[in-house]
């Protein structure tokens, strides 16, 4: 039985947070994109392949924050494994 | 299992390290001699050039090293830690050496920039694979209570080939012209050329090595994964811990680790203009005082655990970093320094090149006329101040009809011999706060997954923390800086804010203990 502490607590609050930071940053990645695309632009941030790139890797990353937010909300971070045998 | 013996260690230590040290040598080199790379394999006004380029420098380290931690883990669990990292290394230095022998743009036309394209991919693929192999073979080799002293020897790996990097490159330099170091077949190449003998010399080293004890015995009692892919990132209770890596500690030392090793660099060149050689000399002062800390760090984390050393160096740049880079910019105004110090030579260079104006009027021409003035002052310090005015003139009259000049721009800045001292202390700080969030990370990495599925399942997190996280500061601070045009410290906010982040995310769900047992 896990001890149901005011830390636990707070670690499945913080998943919803994570859970919400997620999109966001895809969304000000996508914001981002559209507006700094720019054939006349120079630099990278006005170059489309940076941002596909970009875009591309950090999606997996985010539906990973979302995964590590909705874990949290479980209660999967409440008592971390101590040996191989728990993972 | 019986840990290996301090001789055995030592070399265990040497042998990874020095693999692992030239890998990110030959990583850092493409990066620091990409302006002339850039002219040689990808000339300005060709599209296609244009578009290998931007690819070999955001696709080499976002995508593809990420890749190579996928595919060469999975092979570290497979075949074993030895041929993997053994593997790495031919491939990293082969096509290294190989950057160094491709003729340029001119000569061969497009298969240049794709062929350099290629090898630095193939450079993204194997450093992907290294760093788990030699953070988990040396760790493997040690006891408990040395596990975070031996690792973080690999961790002064990467910061080391940042200053052997930059020694080479400097000593190079230095002893050419700047037209024979940039020539098609100049200077910049040697950096290229030498990794193939510190390669020979590592790959005969790693060769005489054995196996991770730990793994041998595993494959011994057929204990070996079969899927390692399947097993880490699969099964539910080791993709968590992946996910806690990733967002408690490796993303947040992945910005720390950039901004103060690269981003520290690019900014008192770019955005400072201090002169190209003092600006080096600073940076590998800083590092060198400060590369010891990471034995230190890495020692005490032994004692004290590694969650609140590595959470400390990222809430040190999180409060430090506005005001260490605000002083840069403060200290180098030239105004204040001509109005505090003696004028010693003025030096002044004027050029003007006569334009006709074709397009508006044939009767006009336009002067542009660029001074540039070299200052010295009295304690030792220097900048050069250049300038442009562009005069229209009607060719008739020779009346001058407008007048524009441009603020002068102030570049070369040479600093004082005090002030050059405190920008060292203060990029020394900067590193320190690195030792102290990337030192323990191998030994917290290889605690926190079993042998069996170490090599795959610690590579993943890292490289996305240290190569899409870290790599990621220049592009968003050229975002943010391009939105806020007038702030020039714009660019750490997003370094601050991700290790503000995984500081909280780290200090709420990791926990100190140290894991006595990574025999399973």
């Amino acid at each position: 039985m896990i001890k149901f502490t005011v830390m636990n607590q707070l670690k499945r609050i913080m998943g919803f947070l994570w859970m919400i930071l997620a999109p966001v940053v895809i969304y000000f990645l996508v914001t981002g994109a559209l507006h700094n695309i720019d054939s006349a632009g120079k630099k990278d941030i006005n170059k489309p392949i940076p941002w596909i790139i970009i875009i591309g890797i950090f999606t997996p990353i985010a539906v990973g924050l979302v995964i590590f937010g909705f874990y949290s909300i479980k209660g999967e971070y409440d008592k971390l494994p101590e040996s191989s045998d728990e993972l | 299992m019986q840990s290996t013996s301090s001789s055995g260690i030592g070399k265990v230590i040497f042998s990874s390290s020095l693999g692992t040290l030239i890998e990110w040598y030959d990583f850092y080199i493409f990066g620091m001699l990409a302006k002339t790379i850039s002219v040689e394999f990808f000339p300005e006004g060709n599209d296609t050039a244009a578009l290998l380029s931007t690819l070999a420098i955001f696709a080499a380290g976002f995508l593809v090293r990420p890749f190579g931690a996928l595919v060469f883990g999975r092979l570290g669990d497979l075949i074993g830690r030895k041929s993997t990292f053994l593997l790495t290394l031919v491939l990293m230095g082969g096509s290294t050496f190989l950057i160094g022998l491709i003729p340029g743009y001119r000569t061969i036309g497009i298969a240049a920039p794709l062929l350099v394209l290629l090898l630095r991919l193939i450079q993204g693929l194997a450093l992907g694979g290294e760093y788990g192999g030699a953070a988990t073979y040396v760790a493997e080799h040690s006891p408990l209570h040395r596990r975070g002293y031996y690792t973080s020897w690999i961790q002064t790996t990467a910061t080391l080939g940042l200053f052997v990097a930059l020694g080479v490159i400097m000593l190079v330099k230095s002893n050419m012209t700047d037209a024979a170091f940039t020539a098609e077949w100049g200077g910049w190449r040697y950096p290229f050329w030498i990794s193939i003998l510190l390669v020979g010399v590592s790959i005969y080293i790693r060769l005489r090595m054995k196996e991770s004890p730990l793994y041998t015995k595993l494959k011994k009692e057929g204990k070996t994964s079969i899927n390692p892919l399947k097993e880490s990132f699969g099964h539910k209770g080791n993709f968590k811990m992946v996910l806690l890596a990733l967002f408690g500690a490796v993303m947040g030392q992945g910005v720390i680790w950039y901004t103060g090793q690269f981003y520290a660099q690019s900014f008192l060149e770019n955005t400072v203009k201090i002169e190209f050689m003092q600006n080096r000399e600073i940076m590998l002062w800083g590092i060198g005082l400060a590369t010891p800390f990471f034995l230190v760090f890495g020692a005490l984390s032994d004692v004290v655990g590694r969650k609140w050393i590595m959470l400390s160096g990222m809430l040190l740049g999180v409060i430090f970093y506005r005001p260490i880079f605000n002083s840069f910019i403060k200290d180098t105004n030239v105004k204040e320094w001509q109005q505090r110090e003696q004028v010693v030579s003025k030096q002044i260079d004027k050029k003007m090149v006569v334009k006709l104006d074709t397009v508006l009027n044939k009767a006009s021409r336009f002067e542009i006329r660029h001074t540039s003035i070299k200052w010295v002052l009295a304690n030792g310090s220097g900048f050069t101040e250049s300038s442009t005015d562009t005069i229209g003139k009607a060719t008739s009259a020779l009346n001058t009809m407008a007048k524009k000049s441009n603020k002068p721009v102030y570049t070369d800045k040479v600093l004082s011999g005090p002030l050059k001292w405190k920008f060292i202390f203060l990029v020394f700080l900067m590193i320190l706060f690195v030792t102290m969030a990337y030192a323990p990370i191998a030994a917290f990495l290889v605690e926190l997954f079993p042998t069996k599925i170490r090599y795959t399942s610690m590579s993943l997190p890292y490289h996305i923390g240290n190569g899409v996280f870290g790599g990621l500061v220049p592009f968003i601070a050229t975002l943010l800086s391009t939105s806020f045009a007038n702030e020039p410290l714009v660019g750490l906010w997003y370094p601050i804010a991700i290790a503000a982040l995984c500081f909280i995310i780290g200090a709420i769900y990791l926990n100190n203990t140290t894991d006595k047992n990574i025999n399973d």
